[in-house]
């Protein structure tokens, strides 16, 4: 009862392996895929260094077991960077250098990733909001949100000019 | 940002200096492909976890390791008589600070545990949950002895002496009497007072600390991939007290998840771990759990001062005075010693200011708490929160406004050079231009008008000053003449390769506040290549020359203008075999964006790529005698003064809900002067950090001890860190004063956030609560503190 | 810390879960959005020896309307709720106190089972279960038992939940023309628990109901304070922020103690006020 055989798409390739029940998703992807931009920082779900998306939605990667994940896809910032999905934020982030040591960074633009999809036209105050739960010990926030703030705008530019965003 | 380009010495073709450069090695950040310590396996690692004494203070009777040997993965159970035998004990000592004691410290308590958290015992076993697992089933028979908790009655004859050898709790004592004190105060029309207290913090590193220790047996080696900030500290450290040659210890330090102060230390756990692999000749490693950091990482800023203001009626300041008082816990952190930050606030009092007289005594005392030592902006957001504290709190009670109370104070720009009342010089300030700009940034009328406005509907902002001086580019006074092997001075290597693409290592480390790209920037600008061009290696003692790392903002000051002379030199060197493969004059000729140039007209002679080729695989074709040198290394020291000061001031709008004594940051403003931007936008992003560091302090972050010595809120869910939702944004200006004791004129500007933006607050804050006659003192500054200060409830007790 | 060695199956149907039960009893911890329960496994404060996962559980999915009420499954997940527009439409106060629980992907992942039956007494969905009357929907293997918000919370962390039993649903009534609901909290930082916060709801003319969390080991009514307002509308306030020390009896934490807690529950409900009694 305390192993499992799992199946989980990761960054879009089909996973197998035997896992102990007790193992959460981030330990799976760190040390068993050697997925090791995903971090931890508290392993209590606060510092959300971890966040990951799974079956499309950001999520805490140390308050999910990997035995849970069987049947599910995850995307890391590996997978996300490789597809593409987040490279106007990545170029944003790096425009603004809303980041510094980086380990937050995996993270943050996972939940970011989130935000700008699902929140196309978020203020300074809402994109605030919407990172509350990431920590960032280095910048301060402010590039961060710059950077966040840009990639909605060339969006909705994009979308005015009747292009795919 | 500031907008515009900086005009330096430095702007000419293919400079870099004073641009907004996008930092090169920030894209593997970006993509998760950083490698941080965690994310290193070696073959045969093992994984250490600590059995951490629960009380503050505890005499350890017994440790019954037999269930946990027996738990499954379980390698060895190690107690610290045990590792004494590989690993000597230390003392937090530098003999420059006078007085200063401490008690040998072990990598793991022998007899007895002196804080919560302690290491008492070493589980190291195939994995990290193995390892938790098996910790779990030591038992230690524990024998509690009284805690020393209150720092005030630390010095009481009633109170237990920790280190009973020491005679008392005084770890270190400092007086500083300068100008006629008493006779400012009695000549002074008031003298106000106040009680200041800063809370106890710790750094929080979203990476916890972490080290990989590889011992080598064949050959007597180690390999220490640590997160730190100085590594070539860290190897001597280990070397020394592992019994080993120093050059047969590499410390490798690739990206760390931000340090701020916390990693230039060595822990107990982090010795104790390179210990484990020279006892188990197998790789260790070591990361820091969330809840051990927040009781092992160095705790700071724990200070009580009375300060007191003799003042003029127009404001003119006559003295300050100030009685400080801090608890630094068990022990004198080593190598550092935890006696740096008291003795820093009495250098940093009153530091903008042209009166003259200070009298200042501080008192650092033992407690059974976590150690305290040197973390981000060590010692200036407590001197800058009591300086400017006292100088809002004359203005308040004068009927002045705060800006004209420092018009007429702050010492004029063109007084320097100056020396401060602390005996140190300052090369050249400007607190005025600072303060001016900043006024002009924040709109301060507008503020001011906006906010009489606010009042008569009963909504309370308020509106923060502090400036502030900050210790930067530090020489060997810091810490060199004290007798620790850590080094002031750094080098950098550069060499040209055959591509054309030049490689610099330094000695500088990479924190994650752009240190790769600013020794990038400059040594493409001397050398005169592209920033493609350039790779920088940084955080290898085997790789790097020399060097300090990261504290005391020093990397661009220090290890940029040690990039800047070696890159001159390199460039001299590639002109004179450029010239002779050309025949031309060295002088007549330069090199831009990788090419040879005619130093006139910009006409491109000769890739460097060719002079490479020419170089290392035709060298034949070269004249005899012409010997290319295309690796230099130049060092530098700063020797002019023992610190080359910096300047700046901080200004916060807040506004505070009197009902509930929240207080919601509106924005935040900061000028500060770091002598020649390197990179404008790296600069700001310190700036804007560091002051979020600061905002923290004043509004969130403490750390909570109860009586008997425990730490009550010692998790990310307690210890309340900054989040962006509570955060503002920060405008940041400059003002430039290149120092001239380096070429560069680069000061630090890493810390200068963190120093001003708690005065700033506190200052706001009590700005706000004027018309209501409260003003408040103790930091953080939380909703039920500023409720007791309005009388809406009552002190709470205990 | 890594969580300590424990079993784990994954439940296809409630009568698996029943199994599971009767076999581990205390041993045994239902794992739902795992938002609360890991966090504390991960701490080393729960040594269940088995986990029982019931997300992959359909009876316990999903939003349903009825005539008079809202029947919510325990595996509703927060976001699901927060965007719900059924919930918006019948259910608005819990559709305010959303945004307010913890971060957007502690929302992805937590449901709203999960969340009433760890009873954490600071959190929000308690306080506006009990402000609603939300009725909880127990199950064991034979029975579905009915038990009111106002019985269901027993203390820290403790609830009306019998060994063998499960949380399957929770029915709010919907709210009727002319309610009045009011939400409001105060937190340190956004998304932390709160120091104190109040669920009001009004759901018709002559009725009110405050209920406050972060006070207590549960969500606490505070009737005396609301039959002030009950009986003299807006003009009862004064009496009403009087009878919250009898209501109340705060006990203090970290970020505020038992006086600033009963202050602030008085300022929670002035502010509510313009709310609770808007004109329709």
């Amino acid at each position: 009862m305390d192993q499992h055989d799992i199946s989980v798409i990761v960054n879009g390739q089909k996973i197998r392996r035997r896992v102990s029940a007790r193992q959460h998703l981030i330990d799976f992807l760190r040390n068993d895929l050697s997925l090791t931009g995903s971090h931890l920082g508290c392993e209590h779900g606060v510092c959300g260094a971890c966040t990951i998306q799974v079956d499309g939605v950001a999520v805490r990667g140390c308050l999910m077991l990997a035995v849970q994940a069987d049947g599910a896809t995850v995307d890391t910032i590996e997978g996300l960077t490789d597809s593409g999905a987040i490279a106007d934020l990545q170029d944003a982030f790096h425009r603004y250098n809303a980041l510094q040591c980086g380990f937050c960074t995996p993270g943050m633009l996972s939940t970011a990733a989130e935000l700008v999809a699902q929140h196309p036209d978020a203020d300074r105050e809402e994109i605030r909001a919407h990172i509350s739960g990431n920590y960032c010990r280095c910048t301060g926030y402010h590039s961060i949100v710059d950077a966040i703030a840009s990639v909605l705008d060339d969006r909705r530019k994009a979308r005015a000019n009747g292009g795919a965003a | 940002m500031s907008g515009r380009p900086v005009v330096t010495p430095f702007d000419r073709p293919n400079s870099y200096i004073g641009r907004a450069v996008p930092r090169p090695n920030a894209k593997k950040l970006l993509q998760g492909r950083g490698t941080f310590v965690d994310d290193i396996v070696l073959p045969r690692m093992a994984h250490v976890v600590f059995v951490r004494s629960p009380h503050a203070h505890a005499r350890i009777v017994g440790i019954d390791r037999t269930a946990a040997q027996e738990m499954p993965g379980v390698i060895a159970v190690v107690t610290g008589a045990e590792l004494a035998k590989v690993i000597t004990p230390w003392i937090g000592v530098l003999t420059h600070l006078k007085g200063l004691k401490s008690a040998p410290q072990h990598a793991i308590a022998i007899d007895r545990a002196c804080w919560q958290g302690e290491a008492v015992a070493a589980v190291v076993a195939e994995t990290r949950a193995e390892a938790e697992d098996a910790a779990e089933t030591v038992v230690v028979d524990w024998e509690e002895l009284p805690p020393v908790v209150d720092m005030e009655t630390a010095l009481d004859a009633a109170t237990p002496v920790i280190h009973p050898e020491l005679g008392d709790n005084l770890a270190f004592r400092r007086e500083l009497v300068t100008g006629d004190v008493d006779g400012a105060f009695a000549a002074a029309d008031h003298v106000f007072e106040e009680v200041f207290h800063t809370g106890r913090h710790t750094g929080v590193c979203l990476e916890p600390r972490a080290v990989l220790a590889d011992y080598q047996p064949a050959d007597g080696k180690l390999v220490a991939y640590q997160a730190t900030q100085a590594p070539h500290m860290i190897q001597n450290l280990l070397a020394k007290h592992l019994d080993l040659n120093e050059s047969d210890v590499r410390v490798i330090c690739k990206d760390v998840g931000g340090s701020f102060g916390i990693k230039v230390h060595i822990y107990p756990d982090e010795m104790a771990t390179a210990a484990l692999s020279v006892l188990l000749k197998r790789p260790v490693k070591f990361i820091a759990d969330r809840l051990e950091s927040f009781v092992t990482d160095i705790h700071a800023r724990d200070h009580r001062i009375k300060g007191r203001i003799a003042v003029k009626s127009d404001g003119e300041i006559l003295a300050f005075e100030i009685d400080d008082r801090t608890g630094i816990g068990p022990y004198s952190v080593y190598p550092r010693t935890s006696a740096v930050e008291a003795n820093q606030v009495v250098n940093l009092v009153g530091g903008p200011y042209k009166h003259k007289a200070y009298r200042a005594s501080t008192e650092v005392v033992f407690q059974n708490k976590n150690v305290t030592c040197q973390y981000r902006a060590v010692g200036h957001p407590i001197a800058c929160a009591v300086t400017e504290g006292l100088v809002d709190l004359a203005a308040r009670k004068l009927g002045i406004d705060p800006a004209d109370i420092r018009r007429r104070n702050l010492i004029p720009d063109d007084a320097y050079p100056y020396t401060g009342l602390a005996g140190l010089p300052y090369e050249s300030l400007s607190h005025h231009a600072s303060l001016e700009k900043l006024l002009a940034l924040m709109d301060y009328d507008g503020l001011r008008a906006e906010q009489a406005e606010l009042r008569k509907r009963g909504i309370y902002r308020g509106i923060g000053l502090a400036s502030f001086i900050e210790v930067t580019n530090p020489s060997s006074a810091f810490y060199g003449i004290g007798g620790a092997r850590i080094s002031s001075q750094d080098g950098c290597s550069i060499r040209l390769d055959p591509t054309g693409t030049i490689i610099c290592a330094t000695g500088v480390t990479e924190q994650g506040q752009g240190t790769e790209a600013i020794i990038a920037q400059i040594a493409a600008t001397a050398v005169g290549v592209t920033m493609e061009k350039v790779r920088v290696i940084t955080g290898d003692t085997d790789a790097t020359p020399y060097g300090g790392g990261t504290w005391a903002s020093r990397g661009a000051g220090i290890g940029g203008e040690a990039a800047l002379q070696a890159g001159k030199a390199l460039r001299q060197n590639i002109l004179s075999v450029a010239a002779a493969m050309l025949q031309a004059a060295p002088e007549s000729l330069d090199i831009r964006n990788g090419v040879v140039v005619d130093a006139d007209t910009g006409n491109e002679r000769l890739p460097l790529e060719e002079i490479g080729r020419v170089v290392y695989f035709r060298p034949d074709t070269l004249p005899k005698g012409l010997q290319p040198e295309f690796v230099v290394t130049r060092h530098y020291v700063q020797k002019d003064y023992p610190f080359v000061f910096t300047n700046g001031i901080q200004g916060s709008y807040l506004e505070i809900d009197t009902e509930t004594g929240f207080v919601t940051l509106l924005k935040h403003w900061c000028v500060e002067d770091c002598g020649t931007i390197i990179n404008p936008q790296l600069v700001d992003e310190q700036i804007r950090g560091g002051v979020v560091q600061g905002l923290g302090g004043a509004l969130f972050e403490h750390c909570i001890y109860d009586d008997r010595g425990q730490l009550v809120n010692g998790s990310m869910i307690d210890y309340l860190v900054p989040m962006a939702g509570e955060m503002p944004d920060i405008v940041v200006g400059h003002v430039v004063s290149p120092t001239a004791s380096s070429e560069l004129g680069a000061k630090g500007a890493g810390e200068a956030g963190t120093a001003g933006a708690p005065g700033a607050v506190m200052n706001a804050i009590n700005d706000a609560l004027l018309p209501l006659n409260v003003s408040l003192a103790a930091q953080p500054f939380t909703p039920e503190s500023i409720l007791t200060a309005l009388g809406r409830v009552g002190a709470r007790v205990g | 810390m890594k969580a300590p060695p424990f079993g784990y199956v994954k439940a296809r149907e409630l009568g698996q879960v029943f199994d599971l039960l009767d076999q581990h009893g205390d041993d045994a911890k239902i794992l739902a959005g795992g938002q609360s329960l890991i966090p504390s496994l991960n701490l080393r404060l729960s040594r269940p020896a088995v986990l029982i996962d019931i997300n992959a559980i359909a009876d316990l999915q999903g939003i349903r309307e009825t005539a008079d009420s809202v029947i919510v499954g325990a595996l509703t997940r927060h976001v699901v709720l927060e965007t719900s527009p059924v919930i918006a439409r019948h259910v608005p106060l819990v559709a305010q106190a959303m945004p307010q629980i913890a971060h957007p992907a502690i929302r992805n992942r937590g449901t709203i089972g999960g969340s009433l039956a760890f009873a954490d007494p600071a959190a929000e969905l308690p306080a506006c279960a009990l402000a609603l009357e939300a009725t909880f929907i127990l199950r064991n293997r034979s029975d579905e038992r009915r038990v009111p918000a106002s019985g269901f919370f027993h203390g820290l962390f403790e609830t009306d939940l019998r060994p063998g039993e499960v949380l399957a649903a929770i029915e709010f009534p919907k709210a009727m023309a002319g309610h009045r609901f009011a939400f409001a909290e105060l937190a340190r930082r956004h998304g932390d628990y709160a120091m104190i916060g109040m669920a009001a709801a009004a759901p018709q003319p002559g009725t009110l109901r405050l209920a406050y969390f972060g006070v207590a080991d549960r969500p606490v009514l505070a009737s005396a304070a609301a039959a002030c307002l009950l009986r003299d509308g807006p003009q009862g306030l004064e009496a009403a922020c009087a009878a919250l020390a009898g209501d109340l009896s705060p006990s203090g934490d970290l970020n505020a103690g038992p006086q600033t807690k009963l202050h602030l529950a008085a300022v929670l409900l002035r502010r509510a006020i313009p709310s609770l009694f808007a004109p329709a």
